[in-house]
C-alpha cells in the first residue's frame, strides 16, 4: 500500500513535471519545432530580448498584478476587519457574497463582467470601454475574496484582548491596529496579497473576457498567438517565467520554514524556563 | 479606608434585550482590594469592563472622583487592566511590551527605561527584558502583565481572572505576591474571580455577585460568617442550610427542637434560612448531644474528614479531624454562635442539601463552570 | 465600538462587480439580441445544447474522479515526510497553477501528436503512431493535468489535520493497516476528497481552451460555445443564457456536494 501510493506520487510529479520540461528544453531548441531537438542555441533568448511585443506585455501583466494584489489587499483587509465585528446575519450575507466569485466557474464571472462593462459603455457612450481598467476592476474583484479568506483566520486566532490592551495603555483605536493587530494578521495579509499576485499574473480566462485591443496582458496574447504556430521565444519567456517563480517560492518557504524553527524554539525556551518561577 | 474614587451608580447592561446586570450600586475606595466574586455569567466580568470602559452600560453612571465618564473611552481613562490569558504582545519583547504605554504617552525614553526597570524589579523580573513573551511561563507572563498595566500608574488597576490560567501552587503564590504589590504601590485594585478562596485570601472587600445582581459587600469575614442569604452562604465555603422558624429573639427552632442563636431583629415566628457551617459541628457521643445521626459516608481529605450525616433523612456535611465509620451513630452540638440566621430569599431551599453529596461532585461542577466561563468570554 | 464600516467600500465593490454583473446576465439571457425585448428563446433553445452539457458534466466527473484516485495517494505520502520536505513537495505541486497553462496544455499537444514525442518513442519500439490527440481522452488528460493541483492541496490539508494519535487509538483498538485507512483515515478526509472534486469540477466543466486544443470536432464543451457567443458568433443573449444555466448547474451540484458532508458552509472556503 505505501509502496503503491509512493511509486504514484512519483508518477504525478513526472506527469506535471514533464510538459514544463518540453517547454524549457525547447527555449534552447534551435528549431521552431518542439518535437524535433535540432541543436543547442541560445538564439531564442536573444530573441526574447530583442523582441519588441513580448516583454512590453509582459509589463502590463506585471503593472495589473501588482496594482490589483495592492488593491485588493487593502479593501479586502479592511473588509476583514468590518466582518469580524459584524453580527451574525450581515456576516452571513457578506461570506455569501465573498463566495461568489469563488464557486461561479469563471467563464460565468468573466462573462457577466464583460456584459456589465457593454452595458456601462452604453450608458455612457463610450465605444471602447473595454482597456487597462475593466482589466484592473475585474482583477480586484476576482483577487478580494483570496484575500478575505486569508486574512480571515489570522484575525479570528488573534486573542480579542489585545486589541483591548492597547486601548487600556492609552492606544487610539487606530494607533491599536497599527501597533498591534497589524502585527498579528500581517502573516495572512502577505500571503493573501502573494496569492493574489499569482492569481492575476496568471489569470487567462477572465483578462480574455475584460481586456481590450489597447491593453493586452501576457496570458491573453499568448491565447491569441497559440492559434498559430509559436515561436520558441515563447518558450524562452516561460522558462525564464518558471525559473523566477521558482525562486520566489523556495524564497517564501525558507523564510516560512525559519518563522516556524524560531516559534519551536520559543516553546522550547519557554518549557526550560517554567520551573524557574 | 480612605476616600471613595469609584462609583457606579444604578448601573443596568442588556446585550440583544438579555439583562446582564441589574441596577448595581457599588463604591469603591482609594487604596482598596476590592474582589468581584460570582459564577460564571454573573455579570462579574462586564462591571469590570465598564469601569475599564469597553462596555458602556445601558443605564446609570460611571462616576470617577466624582465626575461622570461613561462616555471616556478607554484610552482616556485612569485605570489600567490585566487581562484574561495577559493579552501580552506577542511581536514585542517584555521590555517594548511594559514600555508600550509609556511610548503611546510620548515620554523620553530615559525616563521609560527608568519605569520600566523599576517596574520590573516590583514584579521580580529583572533580567528578562530581552525575552520574548511565548519564551516565559505562565506565571512570568502573568507579571509582566502587572507590569505592562502598573508602569503607567494608573489610580485603579482591573484584574480579569488573572489567575485563572495558573496551576494550584503557582496560584497561591501569585496571590500573596499580588496582595504584596497592591500594598507596595498603595493603588486601588478591583479584582475579578470565581474562585472563593482566592477572594476570601487577598480583598479587602467581597462583592458576591449572581444573575446581574450583587448579593453581598463585605469584608471576607462578615462574607463568610454573616452570610446574607442562601447563595452567598453556599458560595463561600460549604454551608448546611436548613429551614427554621425564629421563635424570639436569640432563640431558633428547627428539626422541632429550640437552640440558642446571636441573631435577633425578626419578627417572631418569622420562616428563616439557618446556616451551619460543617467545621463548627462538635461531635459527642450519640447519648450527649442536641441531636443524633447516622454516618452515611467518609471521605479522606488530608487535613479532616468529611463525612455526611444522617439526621431524620436531611443530610449534613460535617468536617472533622475525628475518624467516624460509616454507619456509627453520633451525637452533635451546636453553639449559640455557630448558628447563623438569615432572612429567607429566592435562593431559600437551593442550596446546603447534601442528600446527593458525593466526594467528585464539587469537581465536576468546577469543571463545568470552567468550561462555561471560556465560552462566555469567546461570546464577548 | 462600531467598525463594520470598513466593510463598506468592499460591500459597494462586491455589490456593484458581482451581483449586479449577475443580475445583467439574468436581464441579457431573457431578451433579444436585436430588439431588446423580453424573450424566453435564448432559455428555450437550451434544449439543443443538452448534449454539449451532459458531455461537459460527463467529461469533467470523469476527470474529478481520476484527479481524486491520483491525488490521494499523492496528498497522504507529502503529509508522511518530514516537514521541510513536505514544504518542498507541497511547493512542487502548487508551482504548475502559477506557470500559464495554456503553454502547458501547449506542451502536452507536442507530446501526444501523430508526430509528437510519444509517437516517435513509440515507434522506434515498433508501436504506433497511435491517435492520442483530439479525442474525449485527451480532454480528460488535459482537464486531470491542470486540476490535478486543486485536488491534492485540500485533500493535503485535511490529511495534515487528522491526528495522530487516531490512528493510534484506531490500532490499539484492533485495526489492521487497511482498516486504518477505511475506517479512520478515509472517513476523516471526507471534506477534503468533496472540496478537491468541488475545486476540479467547477473550472473542468466550464473549460474552453482544453478542449478547443486537445479534443477533437466533437469534442466540443459548454465553455467552447459560451465563449465563441461572445469572440465570434456574437450573440451575447444566448452567450447569458448558457452562462445562466452553467452558473445554476456548478451550484446545484455544489450545493449536493456539500450537502455529503452536511456542511453548510461553501467548500469554497476551505
Amino acid at each position: 500500500m505505501k509502496k503503491a501510493s509512493k511509486v504514484v506520487t512519483v508518477l504525478v510529479f513526472v506527469f506535471l513535471y514533464v510538459p514544463m520540461l518540453v517547454l524549457m528544453i525547447g527555449s534552447f531548441n534551435s528549431s521552431s519545432d518542439l518535437v524535433v531537438f535540432k541543436s543547442f542555441t541560445m538564439d531564442n533568448y536573444r530573441a526574447l530580448f530583442a523582441d519588441g511585443v513580448l516583454l512590453p506585455l509582459l509589463l502590463n501583466s506585471l503593472i495589473i498584478s501588482v496594482i490589483a494584489s495592492l488593491a485588493s489587499t487593502v479593501l479586502g483587509t479592511a473588509a476583514t476587519l468590518g466582518i469580524h465585528r459584524m453580527g451574525k446575519r450581515m456576516r452571513r450575507f457578506t461570506m455569501f457574497l465573498t463566495n461568489i466569485p469563488m464557486t461561479n466557474p469563471e467563464i460565468v464571472t468573466g462573462v457577466s463582467l464583460a456584459l456589465l462593462f457593454a452595458f456601462a459603455g452604453q450608458l455612457m457612450k463610450i465605444k471602447s470601454i473595454l482597456g487597462f481598467w475593466t482589466l484592473l476592476i475585474a482583477h480586484i474583484t476576482f483577487n478580494l475574496p483570496y484575500v478575505i479568506l486569508s486574512v480571515q483566520p489570522k484575525l479570528t486566532q488573534m486573542d480579542p484582548n489585545l486589541t483591548k490592551a492597547a486601548m487600556d495603555l492609552g492606544c487610539t483605536p487606530v494607533q491599536a491596529f497599527f501597533k498591534v493587530v497589524l502585527h498579528e494578521i500581517l502573516p495572512g495579509i502577505i500571503s493573501g496579497a502573494l496569492m493574489a499576485f499569482t492569481m492575476s499574473l496568471d489569470d487567462f480566462v477572465i483578462s480574455y473576457f475584460v481586456y481590450g485591443p489597447n491593453f493586452v496582458t501576457l496570458p491573453v496574447e499568448i491565447y491569441n498567438y497559440t492559434k498559430k504556430p509559436l515561436h520558441p521565444k515563447i518558450y524562452a519567456l516561460f522558462t525564464l517565467l518558471f525559473l523566477a517563480i521558482l525562486a520566489v517560492m523556495l524564497l517564501m518557504n525558507i523564510l516560512q520554514a525559519r518563522d516556524t524553527a524560531r516559534q519551536r524554539n520559543s516553546r522550547q525556551k519557554a518549557r526550560a524556563g517554567q520551573p524557574t518561577v | 479606608m480612605s476616600k471613595e474614587l469609584i462609583r457606579l451608580a444604578d448601573i443596568s447592561m442588556a446585550y440583544d434585550g438579555e439583562v446582564v446586570l441589574n441596577n448595581i450600586n457599588l463604591y469603591i475606595n482609594d487604596s482598596e482590594f476590592l474582589t468581584l466574586l460570582g459564577p460564571s455569567g454573573c455579570g462579574k466580568t462586564t462591571t469590570l469592563q465598564i469601569i475599564g470602559g469597553f462596555v458602556k452600560p445601558t443605564a446609570g453612571s460611571v462616576l470617577f472622583d466624582g465626575v461622570r465618564i461613561n462616555d471616556i473611552p478607554p484610552h482616556k481613562r485612569q485605570v489600567n487592566t490585566v487581562f484574561q490569558r495577559y493579552a501580552l504582545f506577542p511581536h514585542l519583547d517584555v521590555y517594548d511590551n511594559i514600555a508600550f504605554g509609556l511610548r503611546i504617552a510620548k515620554l523620553g525614553e530615559d525616563e521609560i527605561a527608568r519605569r520600566v526597570t523599576e517596574m520590573l524589579e516590583v514584579v521580580g523580573m529583572k533580567g528578562f527584558e530581552e525575552r520574548k513573551t511565548d519564551s516565559l511561563s505562565g506565571g512570568q507572563q502573568q507579571r509582566i502583565a502587572i507590569a505592562r498595566a502598573l508602569v503607567n500608574r494608573p489610580k485603579v488597576l482591573l484584574l480579569d481572572e488573572p489567575l485563572g490560567a495558573l496551576d494550584l501552587r503557582l496560584r497561591k503564590d501569585m496571590q500573596v505576591e499580588l496582595k504584596r504589590i497592591q500594598q507596595q504601590m498603595g493603588i486601588t485594585f478591583i479584582f475579578v474571580t470565581h474562585d472563593q478562596e482566592e477572594a476570601l485570601t487577598m480583598s479587602d472587600t467581597i462583592v458576591v455577585m449572581d444573575k446581574g445582581e450583587i448579593q453581598q459587600i463585605g469584608t471576607p469575614e462578615d462574607i463568610y460568617n454573616e452570610p446574607k442569604n442562601a447563595f452567598v452562604a453556599d458560595f463561600i465555603g460549604e454551608s448546611n442550610i436548613l429551614d427554621g422558624i425564629m421563635r424570639a429573639d436569640r432563640l431558633v427552632e428547627f428539626f422541632g427542637r429550640r437552640f440558642p442563636c446571636v441573631d435577633e431583629g425578626f419578627a417572631k415566628d418569622e420562616a428563616v434560612d439557618v446556616v451551619i457551617r460543617p467545621e463548627d459541628v462538635d461531635i459527642v457521643p450519640a447519648d450527649g448531644g442536641h441531636l443524633c445521626g447516622t454516618v452515611t459516608s467518609v471521605t479522606f481529605k488530608g487535613v479532616h474528614y468529611d463525612i455526611i450525616v444522617d439526621f431524620h433523612g436531611f443530610k449534613w456535611l460535617i468536617q472533622t479531624t475525628d475518624y467516624q465509620p460509616v454507619g456509627a451513630v453520633i451525637g452533635i452540638r451546636l453553639n449559640p454562635e455557630d448558628i447563623h440566621i438569615m432572612k429567607r430569599s429566592k435562593y431559600s431551599g437551593m442550596f446546603g442539601d447534601y442528600s446527593s453529596y458525593s466526594a467528585e461532585y464539587d469537581e465536576i461542577g468546577d469543571a463545568a463552570l470552567a468550561g462555561e466561563s471560556e465560552e462566555q468570554e469567546e461570546g464577548e | 465600538m462600531k467598525r463594520q464600516f470598513l466593510s463598506g467600500p468592499y460591500l459597494v465593490w462586491m455589490l456593484l462587480f458581482t451581483l449586479i454583473p449577475l443580475a445583467i446576465v439574468v436581464y441579457y439571457a431573457f431578451t433579444d439580441s436585436v430588439t431588446g425585448a423580453f424573450t424566453i428563446r435564448n432559455m428555450a433553445s437550451m434544449g439543443a445544447y443538452l448534449p454539449i452539457f451532459l458531455r461537459s458534466i460527463w467529461l469533467a466527473v470523469v476527470s474529478a474522479l481520476i484527479c481524486l484516485v491520483l491525488g490521494y495517494p499523492v496528498a497522504w505520502c507529502i503529509a508522511q515526510t518530514k516537514p521541510l520536505t513536505q514544504r518542498f513537495l507541497y511547493m512542487l505541486v502548487m508551482l504548475p497553477m502559477c506557470i500559464s497553462f495554456l503553454l502547458r496544455t501547449l506542451a502536452w499537444v507536442s507530446l501526444l501528436e501523430d508526430t509528437g514525442i510519444v509517437n516517435r518513442l513509440l515507434g522506434q519500439l515498433g508501436i504506433g503512431p497511435l491517435r492520442l490527440v483530439r479525442n474525449d481522452g485527451a480532454v480528460i488528460l488535459g482537464m486531470v493535468y491542470n486540476y490535478l493541483p486543486y485536488m491534492i492541496m485540500p485533500l493535503y490539508t485535511v490529511i495534515m489535520k487528522i491526528d495522530p494519535r487516531l490512528v493510534d487509538a484506531a490500532q490499539d483498538l484492533g485495526c489492521d493497516g487497511g482498516q486504518v485507512f477505511l475506517r479512520v483515515t478515509l472517513p476523516l478526509s471526507v471534506p477534503g476528497i468533496v472540496s478537491g472534486i468541488t475545486m476540479v469540477f467547477v473550472p473542468a466543466v466550464s473549460t474552453f481552451y482544453i478542449s478547443q486544443k486537445m479534443g477533437g470536432t466533437t469534442s466540443t464543451m459548454i465553455g467552447d460555445v459560451i465563449e465563441s457567443q461572445f469572440k465570434t458568433a456574437y450573440n451575447p443573449n444566448l452567450g447569458a443564457a448558457l452562462s445562466l444555466v452553467l452558473m445554476i448547474l456548478v451550484l446545484v451540484c455544489v450545493a449536493v456536494m456539500n450537502h455529503f458532508t452536511g456542511e453548510d458552509e461553501s467548500v469554497a472556503t476551505i
